[in-house]
């Protein structure tokens, strides 16, 4: 590979630098623009004068004395209780991603070792399933779940999102469990194991970077949540997601945008750390469907 | 694998899709046939000091009893579909009979509330889709022919539009773009245009939305491009080579062939997901000049005004046949593919 790029002429390579220069500016520039601007008062993040008082922070020396404020994070976290939706979204996280990988591990083993007609017409629906819209399911809930009495409660959510995300991480661990070797499971069986021991005992051991790699997918399905959470749960229960759209519509009107952008920063975080530790098993998770399914 | 044994490992996994995603289904189309009850009228003999009168009152406590005896509402046939907010048959036929040009017909479709979703939702899957496939396939090259010790720190920050919470992206350029953030008032002096604000032009937001669009999507495009570019075969290339063809005849002729399953795999996951686009309409508050089918399911069920199930079942079930319409052909290319490996 090394020799072809420096074959390459210099115009091509510049122009690839440029390119690809430009790409990592939109893609990353955004965020910290956001993050640095969080520690800024409202005056210098949306400045009527000029744009640039958002990196020196004028405004924000006029009404605080320092150059960074953390006022908006105080506001939203304590003020407005943003805390409380940070805990929704971890109880709720963390339950869809157990409870669906739990399901998923089972579900998509046998279909990877099933080779029977009907695995395959069950995968094909729920590649259908997987392209339903979100909030045209939700409509289908909601008035069984207010006759029910099981509108507005954090279980309701993450059963719901459970199954939302069922299609995909059948299709994901399956894929995963076509490459364990089938004589693996196979061999324990001829020893004596029953279907489930021979699952429990040899294939539960190796399976785990396929079930991390899958868990990271629940894991940012979950989080990044928007319809489900915003419809069916009720305003004490919210999650971070809803509760920053919430905080727009309020916000604005009491001149305070600050709060939701420290929101906003705050929810990003746990995303950046989650990239920067499982980068690797997020691009093979991408790609496993792809190149080897 | 006993068909038994099959059956217990999936049967929890097949219990929650049927419960939470084919049931609902079945629950949309029956309360896409069914409206919200009127209210319950009565006649009262109201007796002040110039006498009575007969008058008509709305009688809350029979319109309450009506609604928790049936909470569906009641049957509507296919009202709902051709009312005037979904199909609009009336108002799309009197239209039709009464423009002088065809031009004048599509104003007044795009007026109707279902019809102006339906040309937002499209417009954006159609344009946002190949240039999620143009770009991502670009920034691959690009990357890929990057020296090794920069591809990482730029895989690092490339999945970061993508891993980032639709809402959440959307607000972050949303204030950006703000005529008093970054990004608007830097648009502002290169056109010279003091008032000049996103917000307010429909054509604007459109824009802003398909950017938006692509800047969440290429990611996904360029990473699963990027892994096929990793399998290339060599020996193709290098035999191109001595054959003599180009550097752009190499990537047309052997590297694009290779990836087309890969093309094939982005387009039906983009289809899906950008049809069903709805946070960023949230998110840039862009309802007044694009709304998408999502959004308007969305708002009957939570817009303020109480929850029409009749309507939102209605919409969610034309979504639905849009989605169908849209899959079939890379669905059926999917099942021939698969088709020919062991399941």
């Amino acid at each position: 590979m090394s020799e072809i790029i420096h074959r390459r002429p210099w115009s091509l390579n510049t122009l690839i630098f440029v390119f690809v220069f430009c790409w990592i500016i939109a893609a990353g520039f955004p965020f910290v623009w956001t993050m640095w601007g969080s520690f800024k008062v409202q005056g210098d993040f949306f400045s009527k004068a000029d744009w640039a008082y958002a990196i020196s922070g004028v405004r924000t020396q006029v009404e605080t004395g320092g150059a960074f404020t953390g006022d908006g994070y105080f506001g939203a976290w304590i003020t407005r209780s943003f805390w409380v939706a940070a805990l929704n979204t971890m109880i709720v996280v963390v339950s869809v991603v157990i409870i669906s990988l739990s399901l998923g591990t089972l579900g998509g083993y046998a279909l990877a070792r099933s080779g029977k007609k009907y695995a395959f017409y069950l995968l094909m629906l729920a590649l259908v399933f997987r392209a339903m819209p979100h909030i045209t399911l939700v409509s289908g809930y909601l008035l069984p779940f207010f006759e029910w009495n099981l509108w507005g409660h954090l279980p309701t959510a993450i059963i719901v999102m459970v199954a939302i995300n069922q299609p995909f991480t059948l299709w994901m661990l399956h894929s995963f469990f076509l490459n364990i070797p089938k004589d693996l499971d196979e061999s324990a069986m001829v020893d004596g194991c029953s279907r489930f021991q021979a699952f429990r005992h040899v294939i539960v051991p190796v399976m785990w970077p396929g079930v991390i790699t899958t868990g990271l997918f629940s894991f940012l399905l979950a989080y990044n949540d928007f319809t489900v959470t915003a419809t069916l749960l009720s305003q004490s229960n919210q999650t971070m997601v809803p509760k920053i759209a919430s905080f727009l519509g309020t916000t604005q009107t009491e001149g305070n945008v600050m709060f939701a952008v420290a929101a906003v920063v705050s929810a990003t975080a746990p995303l950046f750390v989650l990239v920067l530790f499982f980068q690797r098993q997020i691009v093979s998770g991408l790609t496993s469907g792809a190149v080897k399914g | 694998m006993k068909n038994r044994t099959f059956f217990w490992f999936i049967l929890p996994s097949l219990m929650t899709m049927i419960l939470f995603i084919a049931l609902p289904i079945g629950s949309i189309f029956i309360q896409s046939f069914h409206i919200e009850h009127g209210a319950v009228l009565k006649e009262v003999n109201n007796c002040g000091p110039f006498g009575c009168k007969l008058e008509v009152q709305v009688d809350v406590k029979a319109s309450e009893q009506l609604k928790n005896d049936k909470p569906l509402g009641k049957f509507n046939g296919f009202g709902t579909y051709t009312n005037r907010n979904h199909l609009a048959v009336n108002e799309v036929s009197e239209a039709w009979e009464k423009s002088p040009t065809f031009k004048d017909f599509l104003t007044k479709t795009y007026n109707l509330p279902f019809y102006r979703a339906l040309a937002f939702t499209l417009t954006y899957t159609f344009v946002v889709t190949p240039m999620v496939l143009l770009l991502g396939f670009g920034i691959a090259l690009g990357v890929n022919s990057l020296p090794k010790q920069f591809k990482g720190p730029t895989i690092f920050v490339s999945l970061l539009p993508m891993i980032v919470t639709p809402l959440i992206g959307s607000l972050i350029l949303f204030w950006m773009i703000d005529a008093e953030g970054i990004l608007g008032s830097m648009l502002q002096w290169f056109f010279e245009d003091p008032n000049l604000s996103l917000k307010a032009s429909p054509t604007l937001t459109w824009i802003m939305l398909i950017i938006y669009g692509i800047w969440h999507s290429a990611p996904f495009a360029f990473i699963v491009f990027y892994a096929g570019l990793q399998t290339v075969p060599m020996d193709t290339i290098e035999a191109a080579m001595i054959d003599g063809a180009s550097r752009w005849e190499r990537t047309r002729y052997v590297v694009l062939p290779h990836l087309v399953p890969l093309i094939v795999f982005i387009l039906l996951i983009q289809l899906m997901d950008n049809f069903r686009v709805f946070e960023p309409i949230v998110g840039f508050s862009a309802q007044a000049s694009a709304t998408s089918l999502s959004w308007i399911i969305f708002n009957d069920l939570a817009g303020g005004e109480g929850s029409f199930f009749g309507s939102a079942g209605a919409t969610s079930v034309l979504t639905i046949l849009g989605v169908a319409v849209l899959l079939i052909p890379v669905l059926i290319r999917t099942w021939r593919d698969f088709k020919g490996k062991v399941v």
